[in-house]
This record gives structure tokens, sequence and C-alpha cells, in this order.
């Protein structure tokens, strides 16, 4: 019966498309598998945004916004239905192009943004069986369409002809391109262990179990190594805090999207929080065994349920972190990538490449974790040395 | 001629065409973009998928970027606004073609053509590897070196900038 | 060791985000319209008037002396005198306000009026919100709006309605005494009239003044 349930979506599709004449049905089911992304993700973006708006605010000792329940009527539902006024102030609210801005691309960037990062969605195994398109290269596609997201933060920037916009996209992007590296990097560990860039292959690899523990590769030490490096750039390329200067209210109005107003401002807002579940979700399957239980006495709950746990639950603790830390200045943030994260990275493959080559006992185990702690200790003790304040040098005084 | 590859060769083309034909060098840069994501959609055509998501995520994620900070760090003034096309277009739309069709009558009629062409390789990620670590070591190390070396020579052009800077009298 | 302190800083917050569904520090907000910041003792906002018992035209401490509506600076106080009288709780015969209008769109909450009443009849009240939209009238209160009783005075203010009532009691009490001494002074005088009166057996007797009895204490 759980297998049924845990199948429920593949039925239904396969029972949908089977209405429409056999020429027409791969188009029908691309067709009825983009409807359901389409209509998924963006009630998972509004559930997230009340999230954050009440966890922030419990971290603050105050309520978050607890009123709107269902609009016009008295159902609080302790404010859940937020997102409903807010979809609407930004859908009417009006739509302002400044004199000066390029008008052609101005209007694309929001666009350009969103395409590739629906684009990533078709690549992602949300449960057994459901990939919308199983590519072989599945991985590089998805890392691909992430790097077209960067040309829509320019297009943003440079087409709003505002020196701040202008500043504010340069940062993004040359922070996008910095932490890019970790990500990949840290994904190539998981690709040398597996063999394979096919993103249901690595999950088919972690779905194994021995004493009840999944295989997944978070427990393995160049596993947990590679997943927090993974979370750290996940963190920089969806622009959150700490790594938010691009976008920062305080500092520089709004960076890149300062000019956008209404629905173009919505369809930014929109695009860096599905920009943000996809790389959550492609770091669920790489590391966190996608849609595979932790333990074996827990494998009757639907897979596409462990997705989705999975993905609210690393979501949780991205709203935790910006609660908590400050944000990180433009030359900080260089540094922590290059400095720290792209060395770990690498001495990361290393140690994958070690792990995959020592025996299976728990030499490899100590091997591996000494030379990563060893590693981190070393590179952390670099990265705090610039702290200590030394006698202050005045360039132009004297 | 499948409808696609029609639909993705006048994308490419026109991409192509406006990237050297615009008047403002960023939409010069945009439409090269396009031009590139065209070429990669070609290449997914032919089943090269590697190669396609490659072409994606170095050329449009990395080198229209690359371009894009080129045009603004050395902003030659601001954008004109007169017409979208350069002056000449009209006379280039004459002679490129004709330039074209000479070239293609060259090239078709001369013997290089009809050479029976070997078998088309298998071209999955796991081929190229291979290739790439077995038959093309080589040249993949020399390109790394020729890399290590383009950077290091950015990092030193960049830093000679900032020493410059600086009080020459001064003890650093 | 790098990332040693985030770690310190997320248990921080994590400790606020469970503590504020369970203890009452960590969540301070105060819902506005639903539930109110208790308010301090000398919170002052408009003035109102004092009455005593249940009657609030009978009891109404106000006897239309005029000295807040001269000290007022904005001059907001309007105060017209009634013809007749009524006894205040002394028990002497005095004028009421037929009319007492405080603009609280003007008045501007110095407390001079209260400093200056020597009756302890005009207060703070701790009411703010006031708004309405009769723009003419709304903020125009008048006699009947500003009476408030001596037991919501002393609800508000504790401390000072006790004093207000020592120094009501006492002025009472030494009345009583005056009236007292003079009932007995009197009498005394009354008997010793008589007395030489009915030695001296004059003409035109001189007819005794009734006392007047104070009337009962009010509340």
């Amino acid at each position: 019966m759980f297998n049924q349930l845990d199948q429920i979506f593949v039925t239904a599709l396969h029972w949908l498309v089977s209405f429409v004449p056999e020429a027409w049905r791969p188009l029908a089911s691309s067709l009825i598998c983009i409807a359901f992304i389409l209509s998924v993700f963006p009630a998972v973006f509004s559930v997230t945004t009340i999230f954050e708006r009440k966890g922030i605010g419990r971290i603050q000792n105050r309520y978050g916004p607890n009123r709107v329940g269902i609009p016009f009527t008295k159902i609080r539902l302790a404010g859940f239905g937020q997102f409903i006024p807010d979809g609407v102030k930004m859908l009417t609210k009006e739509d302002i192009v400044p004199r000066a801005a390029d008008k052609v691309v101005h209007f694309l960037a929001p666009v350009v943004m969103l395409i590739p990062v629906l684009l990533a969605y078709a690549v992602l195994p949300f449960g057994k069986n459901m990939t919308v398109t199983d590519y072989d290269a599945g991985l590089l596609f998805f890392f691909a369409v992430g790097g077209a997201v960067e040309l829509s933060v320019f297009m943003a920037g440079w087409s709003s002809r505002n020196k701040y916009s202008l500043l504010g996209a340069m940062r993004a992007i040359a922070q996008m391109v910095s932490y890019e590296i970790p990500l990949i990097l840290s994904a190539v560990t998981v690709v040398m262990v597996v063999g394979s860039l096919n993103l249901n292959d690595i999950i088919a690899h972690q779905n194994q179990y021995t004493f009840g523990i999944a295989h997944w590769f978070v427990f393995t030490p160049w596993g947990l190594v590679g997943f927090i490096l993974f979370f750290i750039a996940s963190l920089a390329e969806s622009n959150r805090t700490p790594f938010d200067l691009p976008e920062a209210e305080s500092e520089i109005i709004a960076g890149y999207f300062t000019e956008y107003s209404g629905f173009k401002f919505a369809l930014f807002f929109l695009g860096e929080y599905l920009g943000m579940f996809a790389i959550i979700g492609l770091g669920i399957t790489l590391f966190l065994g996608g849609w595979t239980s932790p333990v074996s006495f827990l494998t009757w709950i639907p897979s596409w349920i462990w997705f989705f746990t999975k993905l609210m639950a690393i979501v949780f603790v991205f709203i935790w972190i910006r609660a908590t830390l400050p944000r990180l200045r433009m030359d900080q943030l260089m540094n922590f990538a290059w400095k720290f994260m792209l060395p770990l990275a690498l001495i990361n493959i290393l140690v994958a490449g070690i792990w995959h080559y020592m025996a299976a006992d728990w030499q490899r185990w100590l091997v591996c974790s000494a030379i990563i702690v060893g590693a981190y200790v070393v590179l952390g003790r670099g990265l705090m040395h610039n702290q200590k304040l030394g006698k202050r040098i005045y360039r132009y005084a004297e | 001629m499948s409808p696609f590859f029609v639909i993705t060769g006048i994308v490419t083309l026109l991409g192509a065409v406006f990237a050297m034909s615009l008047r403002n060098l960023v939409h010069c840069a945009l439409a090269m973009a396009v031009a590139f994501s065209g070429i990669a959609a070609l290449y997914l055509q032919l089943d090269a998928q590697f190669v396609g998501f490659a072409e994606i995520l170095v050329y449009v994620g990395a080198i229209a970027i690359l371009i894009v900070f080129a045009i603004l760090l050395t902003r030659s003034g601001e954008a004109p606004e007169k017409s979208v096309l350069t002056s000449g277009a009209w006379t280039s739309l004459i002679l490129i073609p004709l330039l074209f069709g000479i070239l293609a009558w060259a090239i078709l009629h001369s013997s290089a053509v009809p050479r029976d062409l070997p078998p088309a390789p298998v071209a999955t990620v796991k081929n190229v590897g291979d290739a790439l670590m077995t038959k093309f070591v080589l040249p993949l190390e020399i390109i790394g070196l020729v890399l290590t070396a383009a950077m290091i020579g950015a990092v030193i052009i960049a830093l000679k900038e900032e020493n410059k800077n600086e009080n020459p009298g001064r003890k650093s | 060791m790098l990332g040693e302190q985030i770690i310190k800083g997320m248990a921080v917050t994590a400790k606020n985000f469970f503590g504020s569904y369970v203890s009452k520090e960590r969540l301070t907000t105060v819902q506005y319209p639903e539930e109110h910041l208790a308010q301090k003792e000398n919170t002052r906002q408009f003035p109102f008037l004092v009455y005593d018992g249940d009657d609030w035209e009978k009891g109404l401490r106000c006897v239309a002396c005029q000295i807040c509506e001269k000290e007022c600076p904005p001059k907001c106080i309007y105060i017209v005198k009634s013809k007749d009288k009524k006894p205040d709780y002394k028990g002497q015969m005095q004028v009421y306000p037929a009319t007492f209008d405080i603009d609280i769109s003007v008045c501007m909450s110095c407390q001079i009026c209260v400093e200056v009443c020597p009756f302890e009849s005009i207060k703070m009240d701790t009411k703010f919100e006031l708004s309405t939209d009769d723009r003419f009238g709304g903020l125009l209160l008048t006699k009947d709006k500003l009476a408030k009783s001596n037991s919501y005075y002393q609800k508000m203010h504790p401390q000072d309605a006790a004093e207000s009532d020592a120094v009501i009691a006492g002025e009472k009490a030494k009345a009583e005494a005056k009236a007292k001494a003079a009932a007995e002074a009197k009498v005394k005088a009354d008997a010793e009239a008589k007395a030489k009166a009915a030695a001296a057996a004059a003409t035109t007797p001189i007819a005794a003044p009734t006392p007047t009895t104070p009337p009962p204490p009010a509340k």
C-alpha cells in the first residue's frame, strides 16, 4: 500500500497521459511535469517566506506575521495566509522603469533569471522514478544552467543605469563566480566515488543500508566536508545571509534589483528562492541520499515525503543561519572562498580518492578524518591570522 | 532538416549577426551569449550531451561574463542611441552572403567533401573522460598549465598597479 | 578554531527560538489592540472632573471657581457658572458649573489645572484612545463626558487618589470641627443670650437662629 502511495504521482501522470493520442504522449507528459513543478515549487516558496518571517521573528523575540489567515475572513491560521496579500501587493504595484534605463534588457533580466532556475528542476529526482528528464550528464546540466543566472544578474544591474545597481551586480557576479568553484568541486567528489553524472545513479549508490543506517555520503568524512562546503557555497549562490551583500537592504538599497518594482521584483524574488530550493535539492541528492530514508525501518514512508522533508529541514537551517550571522564584507567573502574553501575542496577530492581506494575498514576512517581535520585547522588558522589588529598604517596622512 | 534544427540555426545566426552589428557594446555581448546558447542547443541535438552542457557552463556562464566585465571595466563612453544597426549595414548584407556563397561553392566542390566519414564515436561522458585521461592527457595538462600561467599573470598585473599607488619613499 | 563562534551563535538563536514558545521573557511583544501594556500610575493624558457618590451631577466637586480656566496656558477650558447653588462636600452651598468644556485637541496635558484646583475636583485621566471621525465636535468634551467617579480615580491613580481623599477628609473634618465649635459657641451664646434676655426682660425678643445641621457626609 505504501508503495502505491509512493508512486502515486507517477501513476497519476500515466493515467492523465493515457487520454492523449499516441503521438502527442511525450509532449503531454512533459507538459504535465512542467505544470507540477510550476505549481508545487511556488507553493513551497510561499510557505517558505512565511516560515522565514515567523521563524526569524521568534528568534528575535517577537511574533512574525500572525493575523492574516484566509483573506476577508477572521480566520487567523496563525498568519499562514500572509503570502496571499503579499502576492497581490507585488502584482498590483506600479511597474516603474527608469527613464534612462535600457528597456529591453531591463525587461528581459527577470525572465533570464527565472528560466535557467526552472530548467534546473528538470533533473532533480523528487522521488522514486520521479525525475522529469533523466539525463546521463544530469549534474553537468544543473551546473550549466546555474551559470546562466549570473548573466541575468549583470543584465539587471547594468540596465538600470544606476551606480549602486551596477556595483551590486558586479559584486554579486564576483561572489557567484567565486563560490561556484567550491560548489562544483565538492560535487566532483561524489561523482568520483559513484562514477557517473546521472543523479539517479548517485541516489542508487546511497540506497544501501548497513546496520540499519543508509550509505548516505554525508556519513563519510569526505562527504561531511563536501556537504558543508556545498551548503556554504549554496548559501552564497542564492545570495543569502551571510553572503547577501549584493542585495543588502541597509547597505546598497537593494543592489542589482533596486530599480525593479511590482511584478518584476516578484519574479526576482521568486527566482532567488526557487534557485535556493533547486540547489538545496541538488545537495540533498548528492549528499543526503535524495529520496531515500536514513534508517532502514523507515523506508515505508513515501520517497517524495522524504525529499520534501529534507528540503524543508535544510531551508530551516538556512533561515536559522540568516537570523544568526551578520553579513560578510566583500573582501572577507572573497578571502573565504579562495583561501579557505577552495583549498579545502581540493583536499577533499584527495581524501575522497584515498577513501575510494583504501579497503573498507576502520583505518580509512582514521586516515581520511585525520587529513581533513588537519587541513581544516591549518586553513582556519591561516584565515584567522589577519584578524590580529596590528599597528595602524596610514596610507596618505604621512 | 527538422524544425528544431531550423529554429536553433536561425536563433544562432541572428545572435551572431546582432553581436556584430548592434551599436551598444553590452547588447552585442548579450547577443553573443544568445549565439553561444544556440550552439549549445545544436550540440545537444547531435546527442553530444557533455559538450553541449560544457558549452553553456563555460561560454555562457564564464566567457560571456568575462566579456561583459571587460566591456564595463574599459568603458568607452555611454551608449549612443541613433540607430540599432551600424552604418553600412546594407552593403554588408549584400557582400557577406556573396562571400559565403563563394566559399561554400569552393568547399563543396573540393576534394575534401566526398571522403567517407569515420563511424560516429560514442560520446558519453565516460568516454570523454577516458579519452581525456588516456589519449589526450598531454593536451589537458598543457591547457591546465596555460590557464595557471594566465591566472598568475593576471594577479601580478593587478598587484603591480596597487604597488604603484603607494608612496615611493616609504618603507612598506 | 574557525566556525566555533558560529556554532555558539546558532545555539543562542536556537535557545531564543524554542524559548519564545515557552517563556514570556523571550517573547515580549504586546499585541496592541487586544492586549495593552500596563500603564504607570502617573500617566496623564487629558483632564476629567471627579464626582463623589453615584449621582454625577449632585456629587460633582467642581465649584466653578474658574481658576483652572484662567491658569490654562492654551485656554482650552470654558466654564459657565450656574445660577443656583448646590451643597458641596463640606455642606456649604456652592455654585456649580453649568457648562464645563475642555477642547482636548488644544489641551497640552500640562496638568496646571490639576495643580491649581483648590477643591481636588479636576484630575488627569489616562485614556488615550480618543480618536474620532467628528472633526469639530468630537474632540470637545462636555461636562457629562468629563465627569468620572471617585472610585474610577482611585482605580487609575491609587496613590494620588489616596492623597486627595486625605485632603478632602481633612478639610471635612476641619469643617465639621469648625461647625461643631460654631454650634457649641452658638448654643453657649444662645444660652447666654437667653439668660441675658430672661434676666433683662427686655423687649423685642431676638429670634434664636436655628443651627444649620451639616448634611450627612457624602459617600
